[in-house]
């Protein structure tokens, strides 16, 4: 393949993962967490704080770049990046890596997320009323629109996008049940999950009170979690000689357009539609070559159920307006057509702010998931306008 | 002037905002507009995005608008407002989107589409914003 900027397909993997627990009060701090899952994904990939030369987030992240190398012991490190767009730029940080080691800027890059969205000084969903126009979750000039009218929380950043969604085609909060109900299912039988034996009818759903009218009620929205996940990335010649069989990283994309904000995205002409997960798809298919069909699951950003549906369409999963059918078909469960967030999403699994999809993705590929799609291939995982796909290696 | 009942947060003002801000608080509804190209922009920002002039004229909107979108907010909550929260996407008709509020309305009766017009409430800090009444067809 010979398209620009695709230099770095199939070049690098992931090595190793780690998690912490996922819970509602973790009782120490994003550091402390931070650590303990790096040092639990360097030691899944073989390999030690000596190796590391390479450190990735994305923005919103409490964990200074400066203070986990102090505590982790990282001699040097020889290229460091932060993604912008916050939740939405989480799987930027597998095209950062990637393009970082395959150009040679570092050898071993540890990408990492620690959050106490539940139980930290700022509680993720809140309704806070900002100080600055940068002191908030969206990270935007966008709250100073916003808070004087009461539109305060992700949820209500979502809703605009999500109502004209259900207006444009007919969708209803009974078709996001019934997603939900999927994502429960999966987190029902995923030990980590906090949803984990806690499956919901749709009844149950419809019946959990509502957060914004039409669109969202409660058992629509991610949980908020304490907690921190890390993967180890590394060149996939290098990764073959370790410990598990690689996650190759085979493509990987990130799209900002023109009026984007982060979830205040309330400027673009139609928002029914979303266009970074469009563009996204254009660059993770067409500009790599890889087909749809060749995808054997999805793990999508599930921090409120419609813009999961909305992700899937823009993709080019199924065609506008099109995803409560399949989701109705049973495509998204093992064995349908498209099985997703297989761990329970972060709406069943729970929200380290959106990158252990990331990890679920890659145990897919090992053959080591709680929910395994049998002899999974090729992973797509994006949070709505980054994203990669990987392949067993 | 303040008014101690008022709880509605003030606008938070930059260099880049604050003649909307600064309008508002006399009541007008006002947008940029390129000096060159003549397309209106919002939320404001520095440049013309499509031609690339910094020159830009402030001109007052005829604040009428149709709801493009809609969220009734119930939860979480903050002191500052009461709830449910009726908030809304308004298309302008010189073009330009803004986040606002509709008052007057019952939730039941808002829908996409509806014709609405700019009135102006005061916050705690005794400036004031842009929100929208339904107009009777
Ligand atoms: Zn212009």
């Amino acid at each position: 393949m010979t398209s620009p900027g695709a230099g770095f397909a199939g070049q690098t993997a992931v090595a190793g993962i780690g998690a912490t627990e996922f819970s509602r009060a973790a009782g120490r701090s994003e550091l402390r967490l931070a650590c303990e899952s790096v040092t639990s994904a360097l030691a899944d990939a073989g390999l030690t704080a000596a190796d590391v030369d390479g450190l990735v987030s994305y923005t919103i992240d409490p964990v200074s770049e400066t203070e986990l190398v102090r505590s982790m012991g990282f001699p040097e490190i020889t290229f460091s990046s932060r993604v912008p767009y916050g939740g939405g730029g989480s799987m930027g940080v597998l095209l950062h890596a990637a393009a970082a080691v395959a150009a040679g800027a570092a050898d071993v890059v540890v990408a990492y997320r620690a959050i106490k969205a539940r139980s930290g000084p700022v509680r993720f969903g809140a309704a806070q009323i900002s100080r600055g126009q940068n002191d908030v979750h969206s990270g935007t000039t966008s709250a100073q629109w916003c808070t004087p009218f009461g539109v305060l929380t992700p949820a209500s950043w979502m809703a605009f996008n999500s109502t004209r969604y259900m207006h444009a085609y007919g969708v209803t909060s009974e078709d996001f049940g019934r997603a939900v109900v999927q994502l429960r299912d999966y987190a029902a039988t995923n030990p980590a999950a906090w949803g984990y034996e806690r499956p919901i009818t749709l009844a149950d759903h419809q019946a959990s009170r509502w957060i914004v009218e039409p669109c969202i009620h409660l058992l629509d929205c991610c949980q908020q979690t304490d907690g921190s996940v890390a993967l180890v990335i590394t060149r996939a010649d290098r990764a073959r000689d370790l410990p598990h069989r690689p996650v190759v990283i085979a493509a990987a994309a990130g799209a900002g357009l023109f009026e984007q904000e982060i979830a205040t995205d309330f400027y673009r002409r139609d928002l029914a539609v979303m266009d970074g997960s469009v563009a996204l798809g254009k660059q993770l298919f067409d500009r790599f070559g890889i087909r749809r069909e060749d995808i054997d699951a999805a793990m999508i950003y599930d921090a409120f159920t419609p813009i999961f549906l909305m992700q899937l369409e823009g993709l080019g999963f199924c065609g506008l307006g099109e995803a409560k059918d399949i989701v109705a078909a049973g495509d998204l469960a093992i064995g349908g057509r498209l099985p997703c967030n297989t761990n329970g999403g972060l709406i069943g699994e729970g929200y380290i702010h959106g990158l252990n999809l990331a990890l679920e993705a890659t145990r897919q590929l090992r053959g080591s998931a709680v929910n395994q799609v049998k002899d999974a291939e090729a992973v797509l995982v994006t949070s709505s306008r980054t994203g990669a796909i990987l392949t067993a290696g | 002037m303040t008014d101690s009942a008022v709880t509605r947060p003030d606008p938070m003002v930059t260099q880049d905002n604050e003649f909307f801000w600064e309008a508002a608080a006399h009541h007008r509804l006002v947008a940029q507009r390129c000096t060159r190209c003549h397309v209106f922009r919002h939320p404001p920002r520095p440049r013309c995005p499509h031609c690339g002039s910094f020159e830009t004229d402030v001109v007052e909107l005829s604040g009428r608008g149709a709801v493009y979108s809609w969220a009734v907010l119930h939860h979480p909550q903050n002191p500052a407002f009461d709830y449910p929260v009726k908030a809304a996407l308004i298309d302008l008709e010189e073009g330009v989107r803004i986040v606002s509020n509709l008052v007057g309305v019952e939730p039941g009766e808002i829908e996409i589409g509806m014709p609405v017009s700019v009135i102006f409430v005061p916050t705690a800090g005794g400036n004031a914003v842009p929100v929208f009444e339904a107009v009777t067809r």
